[in-house]
């Protein structure tokens, strides 16, 4: 299965190779022409079966996922470590995890529960009192499978059962393994798929991709928090597992184009398909940055429902993802059959 | 120009659903035969003069702050999340209305401290009785701005939304008023979208009009109040201000030398503007492109995000001859 295929591979923001040849495999094996620029975005050219072009028509997904850095490593032969994106600091401890390019397993520690003092345990532990043991007696003993700067992922099986997939990553792999879906189907116009990188640390990859691409129409295909849980309360939700993809009306980055939300949701309807808003209308994605690209495009945001992301494992439903991929697919031809104004 | 001025303000335009007040603005283009177009993102393009020459961006934003339509419950009630700068401590009470006309006003939960107070303690009461019976005049991700009279004492008019349909105004007057001139520099009069929420529309526009200078025509804060929160040294009623800097831009020395100038030799008073916190269409032009030199021409404004923010029209009145005066002057 895709999603949890590119669920299990390390790509934190800025270190997205293995991702990207991972998807870039794929690309070669179905024929689909492809290129990666200088920051690293894979660009996917999907050739439909007529000449006739979609102009301007551009799908994305980060490859990117939050994850940790090495910033020293302690005489004890400890490391220490920086959060890259936001990171859910409570669900560190105990984490396993992979660093640097040999996956050199360690585990986050802190001090033991019956050695903290009261107000420790009380708060949650912030990130330098933390620090990562990899099992070395010395620095000179860490340094041997270590340096400072190698990237630090989360590590945890990712799987799938009925109708259930978990693992770490699934913002953004779902939304990969969507737009990977989508570009193995038959398309009688053409488009431009973008995997785009460094979306964690704010938006980096994909408004230079959109420079390049200059899309008049782009859609984002993102993975978003569900709050669906006990001790919250409904209008808090932001999502709802298995209520359908979720539309994004604002946020903090993008107002979604008026015509692409319209479209989104005369397709769902006619195809019978659940959906919901996302309600919470704060944080940022790809489509903010490609919206303001050059002289501007119109940008919309369709995402899975995904509980606990930024954390070391989330999950989401798989019949969310499929009406994700299904109101995708009827959304870009409907864009082709009938046009949108914008 | 007032009736300009309250049909404007009286109109719904919160940030990414500024419509009403683009055809608004359109109307008045084509009173004065002007031609114009709309980008992808609804920036309105008026443009004029000579544009063998020097090409200058005036920007009035169209967008107000808003409120948008999160969830609806069961008895009705509506949750909502704010587009743009929104004082959560101003709304208990207040009442909104949508683009359909629906109206609303917001209610407040019980909270123990002040500092206690969010957007997830208010909600939005739109006299529905049960989740259907709200589902029939909004839904979500539907938008709702202040609802708002319009007043005037004096000089000094009242009214929402002033931040910046004043300053459309303070462009449409000034193309009034040049459209018979031959103008020595090009000029794009861009009406802009999405400035409430991280000046959003000026970037691109600025990108595709590839301009040599930009201004940006909005409004800006005073410091004349009892104990203002905001520390500025403009007051309202001396004259339109000259920014020098705000949180978003700092303004290229020759535009605001040119300004200073200008007023100077036509005896249009003004004051100088720096604002330690906000900012304005001029800090995404300046950074289009290659870079863009650019300056602001601010209308002092209280109360600014308020359901009744207030201007001074002879402030006004000296907006539109300052602005008028800037673009008959060759750059």
């Amino acid at each position: 299965m895709l999603i949890t295929e590119l669920s299990q591979i390390p790509g934190v923001s800025g270190d997205e190779t293995r991702v990207r040849n991972f998807i870039r495999e794929k690309l070669n094996l179905w024929g689909i022409r492809n290129h990666t620029d200088s920051l690293g975005n894979l660009y996917a050219c999907k050739d439909g079966r007529s000449s006739r072009k979609e102009k301007g028509l551009m799908l994305s997904a980060h490859m990117d996922e939050v994850g940790l850095m090495v910033s020293s490593i302690e005489k004890s032969g400890h490391l220490r470590f920086y959060k890259v994106g936001g990171i859910n600091e409570k669900a560190l401890i105990a984490k396993p995890v992979r660093i640097g390019p040999n996956d050199i397993l360690g585990v986050i520690g802190a001090k033991a529960v019956h050695l903290q003092k009261k107000e420790e345990r009380e708060k949650a532990l912030e990130v330098d009192k933390l620090y990562i043991d990899i099992g070395a007696k010395s620095r000179e003993d860490a340094e041997k499978a270590v340096k400072v700067g190698d990237y630090i992922s989360f590590y945890s099986e990712a799987s799938s059962f009925e109708n259930i997939v978990k693992g770490k990553a699934l913002d953004n792999r779902a939304g990969c393994a969507a737009l990977l879906e989508i570009l193995q189907r038959d398309y009688p116009f053409s488009f431009t798929a973008v995997f785009t990188v460094q979306e964690e640390v704010g938006l980096r990859g994909a408004g230079v991709a959109a420079y390049r691409v200059n899309p008049r129409i782009a859609l984002v295909m993102e993975t978003t928090s569900a709050a669906d849980i006990p001790e919250a309360r409904e209008q808090d939700y932001s999502t709802s597992l298995g209520s359908g993809p979720a539309f994004t009306v604002k946020d903090d980055s993008v107002i979604t184009h008026p015509r692409i939300l319209e479209r989104l949701i005369e397709v769902a309807e006619t195809q019978k398909r659940p959906y919901q808003f996302r309600r919470y209308g704060g944080s940022f994605t790809d489509a903010g940055a490609i919206s303001l690209s050059g002289s501007g495009a119109a940008a919309g945001v369709i995402s899975t429902p995904c509980r606990y992301i930024h954390a070391p494992v989330s999950l989401l439903f798989l019949e969310d993802w499929q009406n994700l991929v299904e109101i995708t697919d009827a959304f870009i031809r409907s864009v082709h059959e009938k046009g949108l104004e914008v | 120009m007032n009736e300009l001025i309250t049909k404007l303000c009286q109109s719904f335009g919160p940030a990414g659903r500024e419509d009403k007040v683009r055809s608004l603005i359109i109307e008045e283009l084509e009173k004065l035969h002007e031609k114009f177009f709309i980008d992808t993102l609804g920036n309105l393009v008026v443009t004029k003069g000579n544009q063998a020459d020097k090409k200058i961006l005036v920007a009035a934003h169209m967008d107000e702050i808003g409120l948008m339509v999160t969830f609806i419950d069961e008895n009705g009630f509506l949750r909502f999340t704010n587009m743009g700068g929104v004082f959560k401590n101003i709304l208990t009470g207040m009442k909104v209305i949508f683009e359909n006309g629906t109206v609303g006003v917001i209610g407040q939960e019980k909270i123990k401290e002040p500092k206690e107070l969010d957007f997830d303690k208010l909600y939005l009461d739109i006299g529905a009785r049960t989740r259907e019976e709200a589902q029939e005049k909004v839904k979500i991700g539907d938008t709702a701005v202040f609802l708002a009279s319009f007043s005037q004492e004096g000089r000094r008019i009242m009214a929402k939304s002033l931040d910046n349909r004043i300053g459309c105004a303070v462009v449409i007057e000034a193309l009034k008023r040049l459209s018979p001139l031959n103008l020595p520099n090009g000029v794009y009069f861009v009406f802009t979208v999405q400035e409430e929420v991280g000046l959003r529309g000026a970037r691109p526009v600025s990108y595709r009009l590839k301009p040599h200078y930009g201004l940006a025509v909005d409004v800006t804060r005073v410091g004349d109040t009892p104990e203002p929160e905001f520390k500025t040294s403009v007051s309202l009623g001396k004259g339109p201000a000259v920014k020098i800097k705000d949180s978003s831009v700092i303004c290229h020395p020759r535009v605001t030398s040119l300004m200073i100038e200008v007023a100077g030799k036509n005896n249009i008073p003004y004051q100088l503007e720096v604002l330690e916190k906000g900012g304005t269409d001029a800090g995404a032009i300046h950074l289009a492109r290659e870079g863009i030199p650019s300056g602001g021409l601010s209308i002092p404004c209280r109360y600014i995000h308020t359901p009744a923010e207030m201007v001074d029209l002879d402030d006004v009145e000296n907006s539109v001859s300052l602005l008028v005066e800037l673009l008959k002057y060759s750059w």
